[in-house]
């Protein structure tokens, strides 16, 4: 970082840090910690956030070593009645403490998707084998750190970019005319391990009258973020919100993504936690960001999207994930599925599934991440739904590993339902 | 470029106020969307429904007590709205609790008779209606009672609040029993999960069995599960052969968590919203009526368009009511006029805490249908009213299930103009 940098760190720290005198100690966001609740390794949000910070000193050792722990999920945040930014104290404590430690060559490695993703791709086959191929996983675990039993992705072999370039705009939106343009943020786990994903976003659109324009984009580097490498991620969050604004040609362009914690990194995220709040094309991106379900809500809920839903006779278990929550718009995926006719949607009453990203896969953590999920896995099977719908990918892989059962983006349904 | 979202009615907090209200606008099928900054108060409440304990002496009818209030204070947020819709709501909030999603779980209890239970420290507190959990802790049953601590919960000290219970003419002892909970730190809520489990319960029976004496009832702190308090007090009970309640807590409290996922359930079954993270920072007027509230969501601010708007954002301990360093008071919300703010030259603060403050009757300024002044689309509930000290009076509970049950038919009439006010 340039001084410039560390002072305005300094800066968005101490507002940061400043709410922690609204603290009243009433132990609400400990009621809702997905980690402490499982675990004694970490005391809780309010311990580590708004307790410990008060002895924590710039330029003196970390004094708390258990916020590590933290998942970074930042329900305790949102449920905080009196507006204490618990989570992004916890964030910059953790950065703080990984900094004094150093970083472990595996949080260097896991945190870059569009790195890995590239690698995969063309060797899918034999790199999907190999992330599945026990005595390389045990290597994995005692060389790099990363649990041999922890969930990994399945590279698709190709890549959503390459379909989006390729295709005809409009060849699926049934005579639709497209008259709004609108920016498509599909992430890495869209470009390198669900394509599909990112193809039934641009056919819904598209069904509802907009042009989808793909920029070409590398991650949002919310990994980078979350394992406490602030200075790495905010490189790559800024190169991705210039590539996005380039194609914000005007006024009423908006930006829509289907990841639901990389579109909350960039409406919020880098902003209060990478201290970026002053850098204008990350605002610009970020005002008018939408995660997906949030939009097509929106639109429903101004009657401008279409309904003309057929009936999906099935039922399906949703779960709500902390990033999706953290936008603060509610769950707008439990309104846009129950409009699709027969279609029984069960919401899911747990706290987190405990992947939190990457946290989940480190052999340290693994465990704990399991029975973090333990609740929502347990829901799971007690709705007898066939099916999981979520919105975060890293979620869904979790929630697969952990139930055994499908899940997917609750587009999905809409997609279906459309009949496109 | 703005996010506009419209609806019938939306309801600022979510506390006991605020969800009922929202869930009784949807049960009424209007398109309702509940925004708070938080959780509410709920987590920190011991859940019971105290609707009159002191006035100023004790209550021993709330129903009877409620008639001389509203004769005696005409401005006491009970007044307003009259001792027959507490009932009513009362009623419905029973029935709403054995629908919710915690099987078998009820709350008992009538306006006739105030329960008196005991508290963490051991005094008794009336309440009008108590979970089932806390039932067999009425005072008047309670002839030999053991209650029950453990080290790791230190908020609860079972000695205390036995030798209180002594003070009021119970025959009561205490028991601490080493749980050993791998954590130094248990709260309530901890412990509750381990309830949950069956296979722990178990050997907590077992081991508590053998520190039982024959007759006794028993005290434990409000930690009977979260998943089924029902089926785990049942199981509780018939493991240790005598009937077992639960004593509030200190937050978080178990209990309170209940009724929040009661509540919940009942505004997301009813077809309501609820937005969580979404603190109102700036509204728009039109005149006497406010036309729009804007939440701080992540990266915009959203814009909450409706006809009529719900206040339930609480008093003083939430910080929607604010008395600032510069000695003014003020509504943060919405910025409406306040009722019962001393006068430059009266005392605000009496010398003891727990005296009848004059603050702490300070609220929203309302007329009689509970719509604030100078908004006359904005319905107040709860804590945010003027005119009640509910921890002195023990009314907390009933003036915000009531109110909250009040605001809702208010909002049904004003978007009916052409009915009367039901």
């Amino acid at each position: 970082m340039s001084p410039a940098g560390e002072g305005n760190d300094l800066f968005v720290a101490e507002l940061l840090r400043g709410s922690l005198d609204h603290c009243v100690k009433c132990t609400i966001c400990e009621t809702a910690c997905p980690v402490s609740n499982v675990t004694p390794l970490f005391p809780g949000p309010k311990y580590a956030g708004p307790q410990s910070e008060r002895y924590r000193i710039a330029d003196e050792p970390s004094v708390e070593w258990s916020v590590d722990y933290c998942s970074g999920c930042g329900i305790c945040s949102q449920v905080c009645p009196q507006g204490v930014k618990i989570a992004e104290i916890n964030a910059q404590a953790r950065n703080k403490l990984k900094r004094d430690k150093g970083f472990p060559l595996r949080d260097r490695i896991i945190t870059r998707p569009t790195w890995l993703g590239r690698a995969g791709t063309p060797a899918a086959p034999i790199a999907n084998f190999t992330l599945r191929f026990k005595p390389f996983r045990v290597l994995g675990e005692k060389l790099l750190g990363v649990h041999r039993d922890a969930p990994a992705p399945k590279f698709a072999g190709r890549r959503f970019s390459r379909w989006a370039r390729k295709r005809v705009p409009g060849d699926r939106a049934g005579g639709s005319s497209l008259t709004r343009k609108i920016v498509y943020f599909h992430g890495c786990g869209t470009e390198y391990y669900e394509p599909w994903e990112g193809q039934k976003v641009v056919e819904i659109l598209e069904h509802n009258g907009f042009e989808v324009v793909v920029p070409k984009q590398d991650c949002c580097g919310l990994p980078l973020q979350s394992s406490g490498l602030f200075d790495e991620g905010r490189k790559v969050v800024l190169r991705l919100a210039r590539a996005l604004r380039e194609h914000v040609t005007d006024e009423d362009t908006i930006i829509v993504g289907n990841a639901t914690s990389c579109t909350l990194m960039l409406k919020r995220e880098a902003r209060e936690i990478l201290s970026l709040e002053d850098d204008p094309d990350l605002k610009f991106v970020s005002e008018r960001t939408y995660d997906i379900c949030e939009l097509l809500l929106e639109l429903h809920d101004r009657g401008e999207l279409k309904t003309d839903f057929a009936a999906i006779n099935e039922s399906v278990a949703y779960h709500a994930p902390c990033q999706q929550q953290g936008h603060w718009v509610g769950k707008p995926a439990l309104d846009l599925l129950a409009l699709i006719p027969g279609l029984e949607v069960r919401e899911m009453n747990a706290r987190c599934c405990g992947i939190a990203g990457t946290y989940g896969l480190k052999v340290e953590k693994y465990e704990l991440a399991m029975s973090v999920g333990r609740d929502l896995f347990d829901q799971v099977a007690a709705s007898g739904a066939p099916t999981v719908a979520c919105d975060s990918e890293t979620c869904r892989w979790q929630i697969t590993h952990g139930t055994k059962l499908p899940s997917v983006h609750p587009i999905d349904y809409l997609h279906r339902s459309y009949g496109l | 470029m703005r996010s506009e979202l419209h609806f019938d009615a939306v309801v600022i907090g979510a506390g006991t106020a605020g969800l009922v209200a929202g869930t009784r606008l949807a049960q009424e099928g209007a398109r309702v969307c509940v925004l708070a900054k938080g959780v509410g108060s709920t987590h920190l409440a011991p859940a019971t429904i105290d609707v009159l304990g002191y006035a100023p002496d004790r209550v021993d009818a709330a129903g009877a007590g409620l008639e001389q209030l509203i004769a005696a204070r005409p401005d006491h947020p009970y007044a307003l709205m009259g001792a027959e819709l507490v009932s009513v709501a009362l009623t419905w909030f029973v029935q709403t609790v054995q629908a919710g999603p915690l099987p078998g779980y009820i709350y008992g209890g009538s306006l006739e008779h105030n329960q008196l239970l005991p508290t963490a420290v051991g005094a008794l507190r009336p309440s009008a209606l108590v979970p089932e959990t806390m039932a067999a802790g009425e005072a008047s049953s309670l002839k030999r009672v053991c209650i029950v601590g453990t080290p790791s919960l230190r908020d609860f000290h079972p000695s205390l609040c036995a030798g209180n219970l002594e003070l009021a003419g119970i025959e009561a002892r205490a028991v601490s029993l080493d749980l050993k909970v791998e954590r130094a730190d248990m709260n309530a809520l901890g412990l509750a999960r381990h309830f949950d489990d069956e296979k722990w319960r178990r050997q907590f029976c077992a081991e508590l069995s053998l520190a039982l004496r024959a007759e006794e009832h028993v005290g434990l702190p409000a930690m009977l599960g979260l998943r089924d308090p029902h089926g785990v007090l049942a199981d509780v009970e018939h493991r240790l052969g005598r009937r077992v309640f639960e004593i509030p807590t200190l937050p978080p409290s178990v209990p309170g968590m209940r009724l929040y996922e009661i509540l919940r359930a009942a505004l997301r079954a009813a077809g309501g919203r609820l937005v969580l993270g979404a603190e109102v920072v700036s509204h728009e007027r039109d005149g006497d009526r406010v036309t729009a509230v804007a939440t701080r969501a992540a990266g915009r601010d959203l814009t909450y368009v409706a006809p009529s708007f719900v206040l339930a954002s609480g008093g003083f301990a939430s910080g929607a009511i604010e008395l600032d360093s510069r000695w003014v008071t003020q509504d943060r919300v919405l910025g409406l006029p306040l009722r019962g703010v001393p006068a430059r030259d009266e005392p605000r603060f009496l010398s003891r805490y727990l005296d009848e403050q004059p603050m702490a009757r300070v609220g929203v300024a309302v007329d009689g249908d509970l719509c604030a002044e100078g908004a006359e689309n904005v319905v107040v509930a709860g804590a945010a009213l003027p005119g009640a000290i509910p921890w002195r009076e023990g009314s907390g509970e009933g003036i915000a299930l009531a109110s909250g049950y009040r605001a809702a038919q208010v909002v049904r009439a004003q978007s009916k103009p052409t009915a009367a006010i039901a």
